[in-house]
């Protein structure tokens, strides 16, 4: 098994650290610099940036916040948010970000996600896919891409799109479950296991971890590559340091 | 004080920052007369090596690097800055700054599943011990954004290789000089045990 990464993520709101509950209900967390330098310490193996208004509010990702982040960070740099152009990507590239991560752009225009591999190469590129399980005799796909922040329900199928997009060539998948998303209760294991079976490159498990456990079962039974994770971070409930050893101690080959 | 050289070739704020996170004082210049004075120096740089030669040459950075390298300044090159000690590159016809003898060669990979760049993580294997990998092992990696990489002429300059599509030269030695190709200041708790033991470092 490959060495699994643990992951903080800022979602950024009005250049603040934000936290909500299924995408919404959102609550101050911390300053942005200080997350980052303080993930980067505590031995986060990557960091995510997520400017998650800027879709909804039809705008670019917001460069100053970036800017601020990028020249704290010591480990690679992933910025998501309001990307929906090659320019837009070779700009957030040029400032020293490593990769871009596009969510609703790629539903729109999943030529983009080949176009963007092919400039940039796979390797800067991440589909983020947001998700939301239905009923059995709902009509819709059981698991489900939503877009705009989780707003907007697609009617694709998530497993389906997950395939769409290793085929058309990003270099690895961050998968949200809206509905898991701040609750602390656990990641939807089924959604990220229907993906990393689907796929061969690196799904990122994301939404829903309360506990050392939940970021163990991402790995062992939803098979993800990497652990994301934003409020039992940002409100110290648990510290990198203290994942890793834990994962470490259940036999994870970890950083 | 380590003196990291400005040149316009890619975000260097990170390089500062991780020295800081090291525990080491850091400045950045592009100023010729600074980096000859300087006690250590950082050669970073992401880029093409002509535009960067180019600069170099008009700032007149190249004969201070030159002249900090022969008066016994320990010089680590990052990424870029370790591709252009050599005396060529195959990116272009412009001659390099020659610290070390041999050439900057593009990846020829016959396996067409692996792209270039070579970008992520990957492991950096120790062939011959030297202070700034102390602490490196078995299946330690570091991060990784290039399509070239530094083939010194000496194979006993070279001292750590990573795998891709074959082993090639991540890691270089010579006199006061270290070069690595990987990215040290993205590479978590690993890069900045290196950086700081560039800063205790005394060839």
């Amino acid at each position: 098994m490959n060495k699994i990464r643990i992951i903080p993520c800022l979602d950024i709101k009005d250049g603040r650290v934000v936290k909500g509950i299924n995408f919404t209900n959102l609550r101050d967390a911390r300053d942005p610099e200080e997350a980052a330098a303080t993930y980067c310490r505590e031995g986060a193996d990557e960091l995510v940036f997520l400017d998650i208004f800027a879709t909804v509010q039809n705008r670019k990702t917001r460069l100053e916040w970036v800017k601020k982040v990028c020249d704290v960070v010591t480990v690679p740099f992933a910025v998501g948010g309001g990307i929906s152009s090659i320019d837009d990507m070779k700009t957030l590239i040029d400032m020293g970000v490593d990769k871009v991560s596009i969510n609703t752009a790629a539903v729109k225009t999943p030529q983009l996600v080949k176009e963007a591999s092919k400039k940039f190469g796979k390797k800067r590129l991440t589909v983020a896919i947001d998700g939301k399980k239905n009923l059995a005799n709902s009509g819709l796909p059981r698991l489900e891409v939503v877009i705009k922040s989780g707003l907007e329900s697609t009617g694709m199928d998530l497993v389906e799109w997950a395939k769409r997009v290793e085929e058309l060539g990003t270099g690895e998948i961050l998968l949200t479950s809206r509905d898991a998303d701040g609750t602390k209760d656990g990641y939807d294991i089924e959604m990220t296991r229907a993906v990393a079976e689907a796929v061969k490159i690196p799904v990122i498990a994301s939404g829903g971890a309360g506990t050392l456990e939940h970021l163990y079962e991402a790995v062992t039974i939803g098979k993800a590559s990497a652990v994301l994770a934003a409020s039992i971070f940002h409100f110290g409930e648990i510290r990198i340091t203290e994942a890793k050893e834990y994962l470490k101690s259940k036999g994870i080959d970890i950083y | 004080m380590i003196t990291i050289i400005d040149y316009n070739a890619g975000n260097i704020r990170s390089v500062l920052r991780a020295c800081a996170e090291a525990g080491s004082e850091a400045m950045t210049t592009n100023d010729p007369k600074v980096v000859v004075k300087a006690e250590k120096i950082i050669f970073p740089g992401v880029g093409a090596a002509p535009s960067a030669m180019e600069y170099l040459k008009k700032t007149g950075l190249d004969t201070a690097i030159k002249n900090a390298f022969m008066s016994s300044v320990p010089i680590l090159g990052i990424c870029l800055g370790a591709q252009i000690i050599l005396e060529g590159s195959e990116e272009g016809p412009q001659e390099c700054l020659g610290l070390v003898p041999g050439k900057t060669v593009r990846f020829k990979i016959d396996d067409k599943t692996l792209k270039i760049p070579h970008m992520g993580w990957n492991e950096v294997r120790v062939v011959k011990s030297h202070p700034l990998l102390d602490g490196v092992k078995k299946g330690d990696e570091f991060y990784f954004v290039h399509s070239y990489y530094p083939s010194p002429t000496d194979k006993q300059n070279i001292y750590a290789t990573a795998d891709y599509g074959g082993d090639f030269c991540c890691a270089l030695g010579y006199k006061n000089l270290f070069a690595v190709q990987f990215h040290p200041e993205k590479s978590g708790r690993l890069g900045l045990q290196m950086l700081e033991k560039f800063t205790r470092w005394n060839p």
